[in-house]
């Protein structure tokens, strides 16, 4: 692969999709106060529920918002780079503009993951790292390498996984056509990831970390964040985002084969 | 001599296609047990493109011309039978064979919708690994050919169908492809900008010799460009040759109208063994055959008194259209 191709590509992509986005300020706008007043929300509804007990599964109030400001940082790279884009697929797959991806010298799964990007969603990443930094202070958390570096490993992983499952699940496109409704299931699942693992029952805590792995989305990375974390934790979210990457890829190239292509 | 570019041999594609019947019965039924079948939408075709050629698909909605195209550009993979486009097999879509090929469909778009086409031409050519001087000399030459200029900077949604089309053709262009497989390029174009169109596809061709695939169902975009044509029926090829050679099978017969200085004349001219068709006062309409054409003339000429004479040749849609319904053509 000719890296520095990709990387002009990238920049290209950068500069078209902010060009486009940057037409319509007002959508800018909205998107803006609708990260913020989101934000403002989730912490309301977590602080009513830590309101009458001080503890939920073990977690602290001061605790679970680490949690939150990893899910708002996803959250925020979900509206940044997987929503428009990975919602993409299913367009240009019900129109057949696929062909045209398909058609460039350059790889296909790049070329519709990162074509565009939604500059709104930076703001909700700031509002996350903002609101981690803020735990890091109130629950006296050490910053050395080791931290940093364990952080970044748990959060990188995070970010495959998420968008493994997502991408994942708008390939079936090839076969179903449409898959909106599949990809709405994700996002609600997503807003399960803002609470600790271990405050949900045992069958669901199952199904969270074997079935649709949120567990390993959010409660992992923060775990490290409180040096809760054990080390098989760490190598089993490094082998889970590994396998979720690689079958991606796999089963998107195994699914062109079956691209028919939309009459004309 | 000219090589074959493209090289296909017994070429098959099927479909699984779902059928639903109709009513709320149906729906039900098509929900829970969807009933499908394998279609056969190519069958078992053969042909050879040479380097520089011009070929015209023709065929009915449905009769498998995009098909081809899709399978020749290496969109869908074919069920059976082999397909050679510049040496590779086209549905590993190799950079080296991408870089070869381009596709344009005339009701598909691939220009960044909210911003000037310039802006899609540079992200095209970084694609492309093309540098910023080169992408802008090609950007230069291309507009110039498509007498674009201002349109460039002008944001797509902005653009005429006409303007949008031409920019998309620049944008398809911008690596110099050497095959180029066009699916109904003018559709919905008016008669100024198809004209436009096909003079560039004139020109490009000449210029590069790239070898150009084209369907439309404008017959003057097959007339004007291709010399060949590939007549599909039905999944299968019902003629493959020169397209003039196919008009003089399909219509062997000329009218012609001569308007007689007298209408004695006319009567004279009815009567001396041509085939008339009609006649009214002087003017007298009669068939020739098209290989006896000059000679008839000739005889009209230096044996009646003419006024005037008009040869009418019949509507090339008609024509075609005889094509598109019949299965073979030993021509």
């Amino acid at each position: 692969m000719n890296l520095r191709k990709y990387l002009k590509v990238y920049k290209k992509f950068l500069h078209t999709s902010l060009a486009s986005e940057l037409e319509y300020k007002t959508n800018i706008l909205v998107d803006l106060i609708t990260a913020i007043l989101s934000l403002v929300g989730s912490i309301f509804l977590l602080s009513i529920f830590f309101q009458n007990s001080g503890y939920i599964g073990g977690w602290k109030f001061e605790q679970a918002l680490i949690i939150q400001g990893i899910y708002t940082i996803l959250n925020g790279i979900t509206n940044t780079w997987f929503n428009p884009n990975l919602s993409e697929i299913v367009k240009h797959i019900r129109e057949g503009t696929l062909d045209f991806v398909l058609l460039k010298p350059i790889d296909s799964q790049f070329f519709i993951s990162f074509k565009k990007i939604n500059p709104s969603g930076f703001l909700e990443i700031m509002l996350g790292f903002f609101l981690l930094f803020f735990c890091i202070r109130i629950n006296q958390i050490n910053l050395d390498l080791s931290f940093l570096t364990l952080s970044l490993i748990t959060i990188s992983c995070s970010i495959c996984i998420l968008y493994s499952l997502w991408f994942f699940i708008s390939t079936t496109t090839i076969w179903f056509v449409k898959t909106w409704n599949a990809i709405e299931v994700l996002r609600s699942f997503l807003y399960i990831g803002r609470f600790p693992l271990s405050s949900f029952s045992f069958s669901l805590r199952i199904l969270f970390s074997i079935f649709i792995p949120i567990a390993f989305i959010t409660t992992i990375p923060s775990e490290v964040f409180l040096g809760l974390s054990q080390v098989w934790k760490i190598l089993l979210e490094l082998i889970v985002a590994s396998i979720f990457v690689i079958t991606s890829r796999k089963f998107w190239l195994f699914a062109l084969k079956f691209y028919s292509s939309a009459s004309s | 001599m000219v090589q074959n570019i493209i090289d296909v041999k017994n070429l098959s594609k099927s479909f699984d296609i779902s059928s639903k019947e109709p009513g709320l019965k149906g729906t039900i039924k098509h929900f829970f047990r969807r009933q499908t079948k394998s279609l056969k939408v190519i069958k078992d075709i053969s042909f050879e493109i040479k380097e520089g050629e011009i070929v015209g698909f023709l065929g009915a909605n449905g009769a498998g011309k995009t098909t081809i195209l899709k399978m020749l550009c290496g969109l869908i993979y074919p069920s059976e039978g082999s397909i050679s486009v510049s040496g590779y097999l086209p549905f590993r879509r190799r950079e080296n064979f991408l870089k070869n090929i381009t596709l344009i469909m005339g009701q598909k778009q691939q220009l960044i919708w909210d911003l000037p086409p310039i802006e899609s031409f540079y992200l095209n050519a970084s694609i492309y690994d093309l540098d910023k001087f080169e992408a802008k000399k090609r950007i230069k030459k291309l507009s110039e050919m498509l007498e674009i200029d201002d349109e460039l900077f002008i944001p797509v949604r902005k653009l005429s169908l006409g303007q949008r089309m031409k920019s998309e053709l620049l944008a398809a262009l911008i690596h110099e492809p050497n095959i180029l497989f066009l699916d109904e390029p003018t559709l919905g174009l008016d008669i100024n900008a198809q004209r436009n169109l096909r003079k560039f596809l004139q020109k490009y061709n000449k210029e590069t010799n790239a070898t150009i695939c084209l369907t439309s169902h404008y017959m003057k975009d097959i007339t004007s460009l291709c010399k060949r044509v590939i007549c599909v029926h039905e999944g299968t090829i019902s003629y493959d040759g020169k397209l003039d050679l196919l008009l003089k099978k399909l219509s062997p017969v000329k009218e012609i109208l001569i308007v007689c200085r007298s209408e004695e004349d006319a009567i004279k001219l009815e009567n001396s063994g041509f085939t008339v068709k009609n006649k009214i006062k002087n003017e007298i309409t009669i068939k020739i055959e098209n290989n006896s054409i000059t000679s008839s003339l000739k005889t009209i000429l230096n044996n009646f008194d003419i006024e005037d004479l008009f040869i009418n040749e019949p509507p090339i849609d008609e024509v075609i259209g005889k094509v598109l319904i019949k299965k073979d053509y030993d021509i």
